[in-house]
């Protein structure tokens, strides 16, 4: 009897402890490949460290990663760098906002009107391709030197990919789905909240991340030309004084911003799909 | 009720096909899909309308889920004639239909939500639903996680907890393959037979219309006409176990004498067609 009970206990001893393994290679699984992509960042700065401290590569043209790493206590504290991630980082969820609103309800009207999809599709795909940082004078003439020259730069460059993508969500939504709607007798209100906006949520979302990025790169680049405002201004100011790690710091608070906005996006995406 | 009245009730069909014929306009004339189809389906029973490909029941199938309203004749369910989408047509498509961003249990309490159940309620009735189609376990997942079979069991468990009068399905298992056919089908006769869910079901499966049905309509190739009503008069409860005895494969024998004749003339009209085709390129 004791004996049985005995060997029932180790039995469930060994489950629990299998069960237990288990959980640390599921864990280890989902870790592995977030592990793996640092490791390689890291991997590719000591390959850099290496190359710069035996001159292979130009130490006047790329500075060395510890220094970069050692210049980021100087940066923040002499630099204010903290108030100009904040105002670059703002332009940039302004011009975020503005490009997800406008560039969706511009991307489902598109799709509702045919004849404006017809008329406008070309002007919209051409406008993504176009150089716009080279409009700055424009904007710059119309909003002055404030955070807004910043922001429509950011929306009108970002604009585009978020129609374009919202038009291709919506066409690509299968004619199945539409027609469970159509028997469930949605009105046209319930057919887009509940139908067709979640199957096209992918696509917009991959809209917005490509926006996101044009805006970024608009914002800091003329942040940049027009010597104004957040981590633009402040690279400029670094390049400016030769300052080449401070530069390379500064780079990697811009590259923090995007980070934040992708995480951030990740987070809505689920949560919208979850809140249908 | 008086015995009559009662019999007169059953009798009376629920759903009501009353001279409809569909035509369209194409580049090469105008064709008609389906010319002056009348019949009815009765309280609780299982029909069938089987036809070779191009013979207009899927075109019959929108007609009297109410998704083309371009049509002549009626459609009436309990009298009533309807002319467009109709609650008391609960409608499972050929095609994949699940709703990928939600959950096995969300999307089968989507039609609940839309009639503003409480969440609690809703959840407990899809539940009721997602164990009666056999999926009790898999509640939370999103039908990217399941197999073929098991979303289409999700789509007629979220058209079966709108509680439809009539369930029209249009060759739901047509993607599957013949052993999880056979299965699904099985599941539906169970269904069916526990809840006495009356069912029009369109196929061009002559074994699936056999095992499930109680009458079989057999349509002919373009136009889409009535060709000859079937009864299968074999005992119930069924099961899939049918297909290996003597009157199944009789009944089979039957519906396919019929319909060879027509699934040939498909075949020459569509060889015709290529033949045309070629000769005006050339």
């Amino acid at each position: 009897m004791n004996g049985g009970a005995g060997a029932a206990g180790t039995t469930v001893a060994k489950g629990s402890s299998q069960a237990g393994g288990r959980h640390r290679d599921d864990r280890l699984h989902k870790a592995l490949p977030t592990l793996v992509g640092i490791a390689s960042v890291i991997g590719f700065f000591l390959v850099a460290e290496l190359l710069i401290q035996f001159g292979v590569l130009n130490r006047f043209i790329i500075p060395p990663p510890s220094q970069i790493l050692g210049s980021f206590g100087r940066v923040i504290t002499e630099e204010h760098v903290f108030s100009r991630f904040l105002l670059t980082a703002t332009e940039c969820l302004t011009a975020g906002v503005m490009i997800t609103v406008i560039g969706v309800a511009v991307g489902v009207a598109m799709h509702r009107f045919k004849l404006f999809q017809q008329a406008c599709e070309t002007w919209a795909a051409a406008l993504a391709s176009a150089p716009m940082v080279l409009c700055y004078p424009l904007f710059l003439v119309i909003f002055g030197r404030s955070a807004w020259t910043m922001i429509i730069m950011g929306f009108v460059s970002g604009l585009p990919p978020v129609i374009l993508k919202t038009i291709e969500g919506m066409a690509g939504i299968r004619k199945v789905l539409i027609n469970v709607g159509r028997s469930f007798n949605l009105t046209r209100s319930q057919q887009f909240w509940k139908i067709q906006f979640p199957a096209a949520l992918p696509s917009i979302f991959i809209g917005v991340r490509l926006g996101l990025i044009f805006a970024l790169i608009n914002i800091v680049g003329t942040e940049f030309l027009i010597n104004f405002g957040g981590l633009g201004q402040l690279i400029e100011d670094l390049a400016e004084r030769y300052d080449l790690p401070g530069t390379y710091a500064a780079v990697c608070f811009v590259i923090l911003v995007s980070i934040l906005f992708f995480m951030a996006l990740e987070k809505a995406e689920r949560w919208l799909i979850r809140a249908d | 009720m008086s015995a009559p009245a009662a019999d007169a009730q059953l009798n009376d069909p629920v759903l009501s096909v009353d001279k409809v014929s569909v035509r369209f306009e194409t580049r090469e004339g105008p064709v008609v899909a389906v010319d002056d189809v009348s019949f009815g389906v009765r309280q609780g029973e299982f029909l069938s309308v089987i036809g070779p490909s191009g013979c207009g029941k899927s075109t019959l199938f929108n007609v009297i889920g109410g998704l083309l309203t371009q049509h002549q004749g009626t459609v009436s369910v309990a009298g009533e004639t309807i002319d467009g989408p109709h609650k008391s047509i609960g409608m499972v498509f050929q095609e994949e239909s699940t709703f990928p961003w939600r959950t096995v249990t969300d999307n089968v309490a989507f039609p609940l939500e839309l009639v503003g159940m409480a969440k609690a309620e809703r959840v407990e009735r899809a539940r009721h639903f997602i164990k009666l189609v056999g999926l009790d376990g898999f509640d939370n997942r999103h039908p990217g996680e399941l197999s073929g079979g098991m979303r289409q069991r999700v789509s007629l468990a979220r058209t079966l907890a709108s509680k439809p009068k009539i369930l029209l399905m249009d060759e739901p298992f047509a993607a599957l393959d013949e052993q999880t056919r056979l299965l699904l089908g099985d599941k539906v006769l169970q269904i069916q037979q526990e809840i006495q869910q009356t069912t029009l079901l369109i196929t061009h499966n002559i074994t699936e219309a056999v095992q499930m049905s109680d009458r079989i309509l057999v349509m002919t190739y373009r136009p889409g006409r009535v060709k000859r009503i079937v009864d299968i008069d074999l005992p119930r409860p069924r099961t899939s176990e049918i297909v290996s005895s003597e009157a199944f494969g009789r009944y089979v024998a039957q519906i396919w004498a019929d319909l060879r004749e027509e699934a040939s003339r498909g075949m020459r009209e569509a060889e015709d067609q290529v033949l045309h085709h070629q000769g005006a390129e050339s």
